[in-house]
């Protein structure tokens, strides 16, 4: 039975890394760039939940609607203003662009809302609902568990949907295998851009409430770590896939769960990174992704 | 009535000076082909054309607009077609989808149409309009290629290199679709390193030698010129 909850809890914190993921994937597949800021727009998005719910006693709902909406603009103001300057610039640029952001946002967070942790108010968004008992009570599952896994999945399969049939998931799709053939077509590259900003950054803030409600300790740096684990898992599934981004999500949050629960609480991480090396000398472009041949 | 007016452009890369005051015209209906050898600067013309590079002087005016500062994707929806070197097909996208982003500027409701349309003229797309694009051989890209940029239904195709790496049998069914699209009424400017080929289907040709027009005529007085054919039609 214990076995069970430590999947249970693995598939959880997995399905947060997914989420997560998905908004590394999707830039990286289209702007091809790390945006590594993305783990702190995690963080904004559980602040602005934080202060919407505890102190300005917001339903829960709107006060989530209200950190997607902000996630939405940050995410799009900082490809404005960071990353479109430097479309043209060599990708190192970019890439330490994207890390000063990502210490800009920290530093922000700690001016604006000080260092100080912030209990974040699990029980005010979920209730006090109990959760499922399995097995006349011997395996529980929390509510909160249960809401993260099937966020996920819903995510998951809106997003398949909506880059295999809508128009603007389509030319999501033509920009990320080719910039200049899309403009041929008549693609706005830019507005595609942005758009992929926009959807992973109001994923990231859904991401930061799931996570600050599972592990409710609320601080600046609360979004680098798995900021930087889910794009673990982003390179583990195959970086540019989203099916990708699901299962290196999941298979990172069990490796974790079980490593802490087996081996050393200490060492997890440790562990975590050693799986993703073994994976990358076996298969380097990842769980689901494409070996991608230079045409001759 | 011109369809597309090119005055005096001068592109850089860098500090190389790779298009030097280059002009032509291309006229309603007309083939116009741009001859030359690699590295004349052919394939630069066309994206200079097509906003993908920029002049630094010199006007272009694509039916009597002028477009020197408009955006790549704003011109597809102006009725401007390029069909790119290299094809540059999305590979991992079907083939019907690779359509369908030829279409992106229109209205949903002209896709089906279009797809018809290219379909009739391109049977075995029709076969594969399921497969992902990798999956088509060289013949069949080109193909999907030229369908794409009709999609668009545009007022002026250009064409980079549609004869690039095809057998001798596909060059010869590539042209006769170029002959085709031009019979539908369809104003052409084909760029292509295939001299003999290009000319016999052009109206008029300019012959471009290191970023410079060195020579102009119609499609037979450029074939028959003894410079043309010593130095491109191999006697």
């Amino acid at each position: 039975m214990t076995f069970l909850s430590y999947v249970i809890n693995g598939v959880s914190l997995g399905s947060i890394y997914a989420i997560i993921a998905l908004g590394y994937t999707m830039v990286y597949g289209i702007a091809k760039m790390l945006n590594f800021a993305h783990g702190d727009v995690i963080m904004v998005g559980a602040y602005i939940c934080f202060y919407a719910v505890s102190r300005f006693a917001l339903p829960p709902l709107l006060g989530i609607v209200l950190a997607m909406l902000v996630c939405t603009v940050l995410g799009v103001v900082i490809e404005r203003l960071a990353y479109k300057p430097l479309r043209s610039a060599p990708s190192l640029a970019v890439l330490i662009t994207a890390i000063g952001m990502s210490y800009f946002l920290q530093n922000m967070a700690q001016l604006l809302w000080t260092a100080n942790p912030k209990v974040f108010p699990t029980a005010a968004i979920f209730g006090d609902k109990t959760g499922l008992g399995l097995f006349g009570g011997s395996l529980k599952i929390s509510y909160v568990t249960i809401v993260t896994i099937v966020t996920c999945l819903v995510i998951m399969v809106g997003l398949t949907l909506f880059t295999r049939s809508t128009k603007m998931g389509k030319a999501m799709r033509a920009c990320s295998e080719d910039k200049g053939a899309a403009q041929l077509m008549g693609i706005n590259v830019n507005l595609t851009i942005s758009v992929t900003f926009a959807i992973g950054s109001a994923l990231a803030a859904i991401a930061g409430v799931l996570l600050c409600s599972a592990y409710p300790n609320l601080v600046p740096t609360t979004g680098s770590m798995p900021g930087i684990k889910a794009f673990t898992a982003a390179v583990f599934g195959g970086i540019g896939s989203i099916p990708g981004a699901l299962l290196g999500g999941l298979l990172l949050g069990v490796i974790e769960i079980f490593a802490r629960a087996y081996i050393s609480t200490q060492l997890s991480d440790a562990i975590v990174f050693a799986v993703l090396i073994v994976v990358l000398l076996v298969k380097p472009a990842g769980l689901l992704g494409r070996q991608v041949r230079e045409k001759v | 009535m011109e369809v597309l007016k090119v005055d005096n452009i001068n592109v850089y890369y860098g500090s190389i000076h790779a298009i030097k005051g280059v002009s032509f015209t291309v006229n309603e209906g007309e083939i116009v082909t741009l001859i030359g050898a690699n590295g004349a600067g052919k394939s630069t013309i066309l994206n200079t054309i097509s906003g993908l590079l920029r002049s630094r002087t010199g006007s272009m005016q694509f039916l009597g607009q002028p477009i020197d500062h408009i955006a790549p994707h704003k011109l597809v929806g102006m009725g401007l077609a390029q069909c790119p070197e290299g094809r540059r097909m999305f590979l991992q996208m079907t083939v019907q989808e690779n359509l369908e982003m030829g279409a992106y500027t229109q209205s949903s409701a002209t896709i089906p149409g279009g797809l018809d349309n290219v379909f009739a003229k391109f049977p075995r797309l029709k076969e594969r309009r399921k497969q992902v694009a990798g999956t088509l051989s060289g013949g069949e890209q080109q193909m999907l290629a030229m369908g794409r940029a009709m999609m668009s239904n545009p007022k002026l195709v250009m064409l980079d290199e549609p004869s690039m790496g095809l057998a001798p049998i596909l060059v010869e069914q590539i042209f006769d679709i170029i002959k085709e699209l031009h019979a539908a009424g369809t104003t052409i400017l084909l760029v292509e390193q295939n001299a003999a080929m290009a000319l016999e289907v052009a109206d008029r040709a300019y012959v471009l030698e290191t970023g410079k027009i060195a020579m102009s005529g119609t499609g037979q007085e450029l074939a028959e010129s003894p410079a043309i054919k010593q130095a491109y039609l191999g006697g």
